[in-house]
């Protein structure tokens, strides 16, 4: 399973814009490195990244080899109403990691 | 073909090696020779390609510069780690937002880093992210905003140690 770390704000003002950190572990490896004896290693990244906000997705991004090991992300959004934000990371060899964050809107 | 013999040389049933012996035991030899593995890096992606890239986010669209803010270090000891943050200088509204932030580099193997796509839900169009860099470069970003413009920034990097090619132990 795979560890994720992701900062949302636990409570927030309605309309008020929030910014959501996320950071999963997850070696990133690129597929341009070879081995000591010159075997290229396979690449193994995390591809996809989904946001969505009560089922509404709010944020997507399409991650490259480029992107540093251990992808932390962070963007905004508006706190519209309560409920749950859900991250869905996604990427070679099937990979697949799901988290879910509970955010009270007053 | 005339047998010119090679003095001084034995070739195959104790005749004198000819010629033709002589050149197809080259021809093994150039081919023994080269047999070792060669490991063939990729190719860096060169500005050429960043272009390319970038060509087919904007496709005829002007790519204009302004609006967008590329935050990246100028200096970089270690690139397999550079902080990276984008920040578009939008209102955010259902009639003006940022549909998307690209980045682009151009020298790792690949040009593309990262595609996010935001809506007017988004409230700020700021994004940040921790990227690789393999050798000192320009790095662009470029927001599509629903307008259908587009606008960029670009950022020179020097970085000390790259990151992406180096062997695994």
């Amino acid at each position: 399973m795979a560890r994720a770390l992701i900062n949302v704000p636990a409570k927030a003002r309605r309309g008020e814009v929030i910014a959501i950190k996320t950071l999963i572990s997850h070696v990133m490896e690129s597929g341009f490195r070879h081995t000591n004896t010159g075997v290229p290693i396979p690449r193994d990244i995390i591809t996809a990244f989904v946001a969505t906000y009560n089922g509404e997705e709010i944020f997507r991004a399409d991650l490259y080899p480029a992107i540093a090991a251990n992808p932390f992300i962070t963007f905004h959004t508006v706190a519209t109403a309560s409920g749950t934000i859900e991250f869905r990371w996604t990427g070679d060899n099937g990979y697949s990691a799901t988290e879910q964050v509970k955010i009270t809107v007053e | 073909m005339d047998e010119t013999t090679v003095p001084g040389q034995e070739g195959e049933g104790g005749r004198a090696a000819t010629r033709r012996d002589v050149l197809k035991l080259a021809g093994v030899l150039a081919v023994a020779g080269a047999a070792p593995t060669v490991t063939v890096r990729p190719a860096a992606a060169t500005p050429a390609d960043m272009q390319a890239a970038i060509a087919k986010v904007t496709g005829d669209a002007k790519l204009s510069v302004g609006k967008v803010k590329l935050d990246i270090p100028p200096l970089v000891e270690n690139g397999n780690t550079v902080p990276c943050a984008i920040t578009v200088d939008s209102p955010m509204t259902p009639a003006d937002y940022v549909k998307a932030i690209h980045v682009f580099n151009e020298k790792n193997p690949q040009p593309n880093v990262i595609s996010a796509k935001l809506g007017p839900r988004a409230g700020r169009a700021s994004i940040s992210t921790r990227i690789r860099l393999s050798d000192t470069q320009t790095i662009v970003a470029v927001a599509e905003l629903s307008d259908g413009s587009f606008w960029s920034d670009r950022v020179d990097v020097i970085i000390t140690l790259g990151a992406c090619l180096e062997d695994a132990i």
